[in-house]
């Protein structure tokens, strides 16, 4: 017999397609989310609508041409990642920096930093309901990209490390501009904070959000921000340093609770730590050549190619068969605003290389999100994605 | 201190040829990195020994990859690249497999192994047992072939495609408007070593 007067009604759980266009997946990612009336209890991310394949193309280029794919793999933060490659390569020839390659490199992957934070901070803020730090930030995104192309000619895509240094010399006044833009960036920082920091809807909206301790942390393969803000003093910059950076100055901000607000809070501090590295390495930059000055691997230069025949000849061998990198192989990272970025290198002698993987951050950030949001509701995990720093160039490769 | 340590890592070899005797394995240090070859049977136990014995504590997985090598007898090479945050060394554990072995999962072990696992299968074809979800993760959703094999042509075997008359997004086989330009860049002098185009008269 049918009970009339039952109270309970029985519930199923849906599907939601979320993407691939969706403005609050930070790209092309397509979630297939299984909810309970708001509360997320699956979640499964479909990625690869962003692949372009370029592990296998760079087995087909030589190392020099491998290197701008590396601007194309997170978009937002180029020069860190040609970095990882540049050391890598550079640590199979066995070839040193000049001081003055290794800090402009310096200098600029913190300018990348920067751009790489600036766009997170002010998207996640968008997520979560605040317009105005977008606005009031990526004007200064804006100056920065202007550095970026004032050394290599191109505001995103810019190729301008070099195995062996940089491709260039920084050019005149440049110093004094960047010196002039951290005098004045904390105080957009300031701003910032001031802003979101202590907003309320920011605060309902991160705290307690998306939690993981360190060693679910670690378990998943996290490291860079998202790592620190669980309270792990770990930093590749610290810790297995590159470059000069051992010379340099600069704290690690770490978190305790591991949630979307703190991921924000160690990003933001991140960012002024930042600021104090540029100026060191403006400071203490060293006068000298910028890139090794091996002609195996870096080209001559331009005046000298015009009167001198074997340095025209060693340019088009350069540019057209590449240097020839010794066998072995090297797993090298670095601290890429994201997280460890990695390089493992396979040579075998010739001037391609065998096989190069790319290790990006954001991977075991995303493969973490159904362990972040399960429980969460849905508009949560539009914060937690944002929280997460995630962009498909480097996911999907 | 400055990294990488190359004493701390003629330790860390050191202690880890005194505690692993469970199984055969080659250690080998070159460029200051420590890889670890294994059978393919022993690569979960191995994990498992680098994850939990105290005095090693590779707490994390930071990859899974492989590397085709299709002139040789067994055919792919598994590596495994681990770190221990608390004491700041990395590790490569590598096992080389054949192609129709199937590696069991290590996804028990390290949650992260997930995706990298699916990752491997997809680009490689190398199977996983024990896998809770073994799917394509990279490609097209009913894409055929492994393309990180080296029999894989970079160029791929089919393109994509809007057809206007029946409005549908469609493949078919690769069609190059240009010939795809492989220049043989090696240098006739420095590339080639042993067979000089004439020897054979001499």
């Amino acid at each position: 017999m049918k009970n009339l007067n039952t109270t309970m009604t029985k519930t199923e759980n849906y599907t939601l397609n979320f993407g691939p266009q969706h403005p609050a997946a930070h790209g092309v990612l397509r979630l297939i989310l299984e909810l309970d009336g708001e509360i997320v209890e699956r979640a499964d991310p479909h990625i690869g609508l962003l692949h372009r394949g370029t592990e296998k193309l760079i087995e087909n280029k030589t190392y020099i041409q491998a290197l701008p794919y590396f601007d194309r793999l997170d978009y937002v933060s180029p020069m860190c990642q040609e970095h990882a490659f540049a050391l890598a390569v550079e640590k199979l020839l066995d070839i040193k920096v000049p001081e003055r390659g290794q800090y402009i490199r310096v200098m600029f992957s913190e300018i990348t930093r920067i751009l790489n934070h600036i766009l997170n901070i002010s998207t996640f803020a968008l997520d979560v309901g605040a317009m105005t730090p977008f606005l009031w930030l990526f004007e200064e995104r804006e100056v920065l990209m202007e550095f970026y192309e004032r050394v290599s000619g191109s505001r995103l895509h810019s190729a301008y490390f070099r195995p062996g240094g940089v491709h260039r010399d920084l050019p005149e006044n440049l110093c004094e501009d960047i010196s002039a833009f951290c005098e004045r960036f904390p105080k957009s920082i300031n701003d910032l904070e001031k802003l979101i920091e202590k907003n309320r809807i920011f605060r309902q909206r991160s705290v307690g959000i998306g939690k993981i301790n360190i060693k679910d942390a670690l378990d998943w393969g996290f490291s860079g921000p998202c790592l620190r803000a669980s309270g792990l003093n770990w930093d590749l910059r610290k810790n297995q340093p590159y470059d000069c950076y051992d010379e340099l100055d600069f704290k690690v901000p770490t978190g305790t609770n591991g949630d979307t607000f703190e991921r924000f809070l160690v990003r933001v501090e991140e960012m002024r730590q930042s600021i104090s590295i540029i100026q060191q390495t403006i400071q203490k930059l060293p006068k000298g050549n910028w890139i090794s000055d091996d002609p195996r691997i870096v080209p001559p230069k331009r005046n000298l190619m015009k009167s001198s025949m074997e340095s025209l000849i060693n340019h088009f061998k350069l540019f057209t068969e590449g240097f020839h990198v010794p066998e072995g192989e090297t797993y090298t990272a670095v601290e890429a605003p994201k997280g460890e970025f990695g390089v493992f290198l396979i040579s075998d002698g010739t001037n391609k290389p065998y096989r190069c993987k790319i290790r990006a951050p954001g991977f075991p950030f995303l493969q973490a999100t159904e362990f972040l949001s399960k429980g969460h509701m849905l508009s949560d995990l539009v914060a937690i994605i944002g929280s997460l720093d995630i962009v498909f160039g480097e996911i999907d490769r | 201190m400055s990294y990488p340590d190359k004493k701390f890592i003629v330790e860390v070899i050191q202690l880890i040829k005194s505690l692993m005797n469970f199984c055969e394995y080659e250690i080998v240090n070159s460029r200051h990195e420590i890889s670890i070859f294994v059978k393919p049977d022993d690569i979960t136990n191995t994990l498992m020994f680098l994850k939990d014995n105290p005095s090693l504590n590779f707490e994390t997985l930071i990859d899974i990859t492989a590397i085709d090598y299709p002139n040789q007898k067994e055919r792919f090479l598994m590596v495994y690249n681990l770190l221990s945050v608390s004491k700041n060394i990395r590790i490569k554990v590598k096992s080389r497999i054949t192609e129709k072995f199937s590696v069991s999962s290590v996804s028990e072990v390290f949650s992260c192994a997930n995706w990298y696992e699916r990752e491997v299968w997809d680009l490689f074809g190398i199977r996983f047992t024990g896998h809770p979800d073994l799917r394509r993760i990279l490609t097209d959703y009913d894409f055929k072939g492994h393309p990180l094999r080296k029999d894989f042509p970079l160029t791929g075997f089919t393109q994509v495609k809007y057809n206007d008359v029946s409005r549908k997004v469609e493949s078919e086989p690769v069609k190059l408007e240009q010939e795809y330009r492989d220049f043989d860049n090696l240098s006739p002098w420095e590339g080639m070593t042993k067979h000089l185009p004439g020897d054979e008269k001499s």
